[in-house]
């Protein structure tokens, strides 16, 4: 194994203020960060990676809370990371998650972390994904990713989830159907959270239409529909078997090759677009002179393109 | 991607003890927000050894403690007894808010309180004392 930077080791090693750190470092992009981020990746794979998303109020914060306890009893570590909006207008953020989740305090064997969405220009996808890769490499054996799932860098983001499930909650009728849409392609397990609220069998029975419904290109995985009262812990034990048993299947059927891949690529050319965003910007000396080089008819657009993508990572 | 852009200051408000106000706390948050500061709240009642838990996990830049139960020096004096037994030394700056006797704010900077914002702070003060003890605490 090759020599890794201290705090690289540290994280590894599981010390707390290490990896709290690591984490600023790579929500901050600091230099330095796709060092760490490199040495960290060779430790990654052994986590189990959930995503659990859904309309704000449907319960997810206190149904992660339920999973991560139910996951502690079986003696299972857990790092949560739990994303809420920021505003559009003055990229601040109320990040509130914390709050229903004070029953996980004290205990070395839980690490919460929360995010702002930061915009949409990929940010929150960048960050989301390596403090996966951090709190992969902490050693945690599950982690848990909470978000409302609005948009193409969340659905993209959870799609690097082993196993995706959906929230949702009864009494909220059509608009169920219609902030579903984009997620329903890639729920692995439905959630009817608030089971214990009238209307739970409808919002079951509406979610089992659409299913049947929806064109899905995995076979051999009935997605399951699951009831919990998240507030009271019902059914919270089931839907974390529902969990292991999605996960042996992705092993068995070879789906969570094929996953892994997808994520893998998809990495990669987010981390393409950033060197190109970065390099290829007015200010940078040499995309200067290809602007004059091109405006001047001395080179043309494509040719002076490929010569800066060349010279961005020598 | 504009790389210009200021990245975000982290501030996490925590209500700790048998202090059921956060009516305070909550404008707070949101002035904090508007100013395009990422505020964790963490809800009321915590203890000490919560909040900071907290605080060390989010590494946040400052936090912030509303006090209006009158136990600010005990509590304070907790915090940084706590905070004296960490590992390391977090980054955070600590300010105190709420309702606090100006006599108690001697003492409270003794034992490690970077500043006190009280009750009749503007809401504008308490973003720019944030903001500048953030963007302090975030260089480190």
């Amino acid at each position: 194994m090759t020599a890794i930077s201290p705090l690289a080791e540290r994280v590894v090693a599981g010390e707390l203020p290490a990896l709290a750190r690591a984490l600023t470092l790579v929500e901050r992009r600091r230099d330095g960060v796709n060092e760490l981020l490199a040495d960290l990746h060779r430790r990654t794979g052994g986590a189990q990676v959930l995503g659990v998303t859904g309309p704000p109020g449907s319960g997810k914060s206190t149904l992660v809370t339920g999973l991560t306890a139910e996951y502690r009893a079986r003696g299972r570590t857990v790092g949560v990371i739990a994303v809420d909006p920021s505003s559009i207008l003055t990229g601040g953020a109320i990040l509130g998650d914390r709050i229903r989740m004070t029953g996980l305090a004290g205990d070395p064997g839980v690490f919460i972390r929360s995010i702002a969405t930061r915009g949409a220009l990929g940010g929150l996808s960048r960050a989301a994904l390596d403090a996966i890769t951090v709190l992969d490499a902490a050693g945690k054996d599950v982690i848990v990713l909470e978000t409302v799932g609005v948009g193409q860098a969340e659905v993209d983001v959870l799609a690097a989830a082993q196993t995706v499930a959906v929230v949702s909650v009864p009494g909220m009728g059509d608009d169920v159907q219609a902030i579903k849409a984009g997620l329903l392609e890639i729920a692995d397990v439905h959630v009817v959270n608030k089971a214990d609220r009238d209307g739970a069998h409808k919002t079951v029975a509406e979610l089992r239409e659409m299913l049947k419904m929806t064109p899905r290109t995995v076979v051999g995985w009935n997605v399951p529909i699951r009831q919990t009262t998240a507030a009271t812990g019902d059914g919270v034990a089931r839907l974390a078997d529902t969990f292991d048993e999605h996960r042996a299947w992705l092993d068995t059927s070879g789906e969570g090759g094929v996953r892994e891949r997808r994520n893998a690529g998809t990495r990669i050319r987010w981390m393409a677009e950033e060197f190109v965003m970065r390099g290829l910007r007015p200010g940078a000396p040499d995309f200067d002179t290809a602007v004059a080089a091109v405006v001047g008819r001395r080179t043309d657009p494509a040719q002076a393109a490929r010569e800066l993508v060349r010279a961005l990572c020598p | 991607m504009d790389i210009s852009v200021e990245e975000p200051i982290r501030v996490m408000l925590a209500k700790i003890g048998l202090d059921g106000h956060d009516r305070g706390v909550k404008v707070v948050a949101r002035v904090l927000r508007d100013a395009g500061m990422e505020v964790i709240y963490t809800g009321l009642h915590r203890s000490p050894e919560q909040v900071l838990e907290a605080a060390v996990q989010e590494d946040v830049d400052v936090l912030g403690v509303s006090l209006l139960s009158g136990a600010h020096m005990p509590i304070f004096t907790k915090l940084f007894e706590l905070i004296g037994q960490l590992p390391e030394a977090p980054r955070f700056a600590i300010v105190a808010g709420g309702v606090m006797p100006d006599e108690d704010e001697l003492a409270l900077r003794e034992i490690g309180v970077a500043e006190i914002l009280g009750q009749d702070t503007p809401p504008e003060t308490v973003a720019d004392v944030v903001r500048k003890l953030g963007v302090a605490a975030a260089a480190r």
